[in-house]
């Protein structure tokens, strides 16, 4: 009976100390893009060591929804892969600012039988093989940047993701500015009327149809090629180089967008200028009201932020995302100061 | 008495609301998938139905090749499944020895139990191969043809059948085989005493069950029509309008499922509602066509148990 009401009182005791430390928690919830869903894990369950009292769940749902949730006010912050258009602020009820968090990187892969050469691209090239302009590998505008490599004459089969998503965002807002025919037929979003090819599901649907499929060409995240250790080609950069993807030249690329970033951080760095800078790359940003409603969910987000753009930066070159250059956190961390807390 | 009326009727009553809340739901879903599609609606009027661009950015949406991928990719799985799946009922519940009769119930339940995910998975790594170099051994006289036009990718129309196909036996041949085992045991005993071959008697037998065995077709070809994961990973997923089996297309199923998540467009996710509208309307008219057909053939055969047309079947066949 005595070890009966010790367990019960026990019980009680707990379960108020509970109640206690619920009632001092922060729980903020987002929702976004998928592509960085991996490093936001880590930084949330990193950061929940450091402050038991935050808790802050994440909903990988994709850009579109991050964007479309933020507006709603469904949740506290959104993500996303491209920044929101004009249209799309002006239809959100308060002042919505971007936060770039990390960068990430689209890279060309292809299987062509007996190739073990990395082949080179150019923005155009790409542009008229996904077009459907270029239907062999032996092209003569292909051979011409790959001299020396014996290409066959066999039929290119252009992949591509059937998902809407951040990648695809990237490889043909890449493609648009290299290609004006490209920006004119097909245009950028995260889904696209492909003028060619077929369509795998996600990063994994993309490599497998590829890696099956003789004479094809797709592209996936850099991440996404570096963990399965699939080789990819170099891109030819605003410079005349051709750069293989790595984080350093995804930095890189970030580090010259600094100079001239906007003041609300919705730059497309795809094609950026300098030397080493591999073309394809982006960053992905957080989204937050400058006026939030909860003030207290506000401060502990803002405080989670100016984490995330200095220590949590440590984290993403393990998980194959490129760190923010200096320039771009300085410049963050003085916006950070607009959105109101407590 | 009283207790015992008050019982009956709130247990009626009770029962009534769950029947009558599915009927709500399902007029829910139609409501709100009007409401959503909308602006899309507004936009396009009926040239949705009819017009083939699919192109977000410039936000011009047309349903057609999707529509068209989808029953055709179920029409031609369902062309693959029924002879298969009455075969298996057919073996099951009249040739199958005893012994082998649980294993094979039960390997065929378990082809259902099989995740969709799966499937597609099975499908890329295995199914596509094999329907590549299936496809490139096809001779190049065959190749003219406008069904097998187009380069063998093993992505296409042919895989998703295929991979829709072994889906649906599961579905069809389970019911076709209770269906079979409930025909009356004197029908066949009559066709015996009739000196009917086994095969006649089964035949005979077919035919008794043959609203029922529509009836398991047609849940087949519902399930198909709705069928998302399998087919997305292996149909190529690119909206055109083609005969040919080894051509890449595209299902309205799998149009919603890729491209639901990314789109912040409102009009791009009002024509991506609509078309979840259009499967709606689709599966819908199936359905009650199906009904219709098995409630037709059901009249017709109504005053067959009692007059014991049997022997007439038999005679016939």
């Amino acid at each position: 009976m005595n070890t009966k009401r010790t367990i019960i009182a026990l019980a009680c005791g707990l379960a108020l100390l509970g109640t206690g430390l619920a009632a001092q928690a922060v729980r903020i919830n987002g929702a976004g893009a998928t592509f960085p869903n991996p490093i936001y894990s880590k930084w949330f369950a990193e950061y929940g060591k450091l402050h038991p009292n935050v808790q802050i769940n994440y909903q990988s749902l994709g850009s579109g929804a991050g964007i479309r949730q933020i507006t709603e006010q469904t949740v506290d912050f959104g993500a996303t892969d491209g920044p929101m258009t004009d249209e799309q602020l002006r239809a959100a009820p308060g002042k919505i600012l971007h936060f770039p968090t990390v960068l990430g990187a689209v890279v060309p892969v292809y299987n062509i039988p007996d190739v073990n050469a990395e082949l080179k691209f150019s923005g155009a090239v790409i542009g008229d093989i996904f077009l459907g302009k270029i239907t062999k590998w032996n092209d003569p505008a292909i051979a011409k940047l790959n001299e020396g490599a014996k290409l066959p004459a066999t039929d290119i089969t252009v992949v591509h993701r059937s998902d809407g998503s951040g990648t695809t965002y990237i490889w043909v807002d890449y493609l648009a500015k290299t290609s004006p025919e490209f920006k004119k037929r097909v245009g950028v979003a995260t889904a696209v009327n492909w003028p060619a090819g077929v369509g795998g599901k996600g990063n994994e649907g993309v490599a497998g149809l590829v890696k099956q499929t003789p004479g094809s060409i797709g592209y996936v995240e850099l991440i996404y090629a570096l963990q399965n250790k699939i080789s990819y080609g170099s891109v030819q950069n605003a410079g005349g180089e051709f750069v293989k993807a790595s984080t350093q030249a995804v930095t890189a690329a970030a580090a010259e967008a600094a100079a001239k970033m906007p003041p609300d951080f919705r730059v497309s760095i795809t094609n950026a200028p300098g030397k080493g800078v591999y073309p394809i790359s982006s960053f992905t940003w957080i989204l937050l009201y400058e006026n939030p409603k909860d003030k207290v969910k506000a401060q502990a987000m803002t405080e989670f932020m100016k984490w995330a753009l200095t220590d949590g930066q440590k984290y993403a070159t393990d998980l194959g995302y490129a760190p923010l250059p200096e320039a771009v956190v300085k410049l963050e961390t003085a916006a950070l100061a607009k959105v109101k807390g407590t | 008495m009283a207790n015992r009326t008050t019982t009956d009727l709130g247990f009626r009553l009770g029962t009534g609301a769950f029947a009558f809340a599915l009927v709500l739901l399902v007029a829910g879903i139609g409501v709100e998938l009007a409401r959503v599609s909308m602006p899309s609606i507004q936009k396009f009027g009926f040239a949705f139905w009819r017009t083939s661009i699919w192109d977000p950015v410039a936000g011009e949406f047309g349903a057609l090749p999707f529509i068209w991928g989808t029953l055709y990719s179920s029409i031609l799985a369902l062309l693959i499944a029924t002879p298969i799946s009455l075969g298996i009922a057919v073996f099951i519940s009249e040739l199958c020895p005893a012994v082998l009769r649980q294993p094979l119930v039960f390997l065929t339940e378990l082809l259902a139990a099989i995740p969709s995910i799966v499937y597609g998975l099975w499908g890329i790594f295995v199914l596509v191969p094999a329907v590549r170099s299936l496809e490139s051994s096809l001779p190049s006289a065959l190749r003219q043809l406008p069904l097998f036009s187009g380069p063998p990718l093993g992505l296409g129309m042919l895989s998703a059948a295929l991979i829709l196909a072994v889906m649906v036996i599961p579905f069809s041949s389970s019911v076709s085989r209770e269906v079979l085992r409930s025909v009356p045991a004197a029908q066949r005993e009559g066709a015996y005493a009739l000196g009917a071959t086994r095969f006649e008697a089964i035949r005979a037998a077919l035919f008794y069950a043959r609203t029922g065995i529509i009836g398991a077709v047609m849940l087949g070809f519902g399930r198909a029509l709705g069928e998302t994961m399998a087919v997305t990973m292996v149909i190529g997923n690119t909206p055109q309008f083609s005969l040919s089996l080894f051509a890449p297309q595209y299902t309205m199923a799998a149009v919603i499922a890729n491209e639901f998540a990314e789109a912040a467009d409102n009009l791009h996710l009002s024509a991506l509602v609509e078309i979840g509208l259009v499967l709606f309307i689709i599966t819908l008219l199936v359905n009650s066509m199906s009904r219709l057909l098995i409630w037709s053939m059901a009249q017709d055969a109504a005053p067959a148990p009692k007059a014991k047309p049997e022997a007439e079947h038999v005679a016939a066949a």
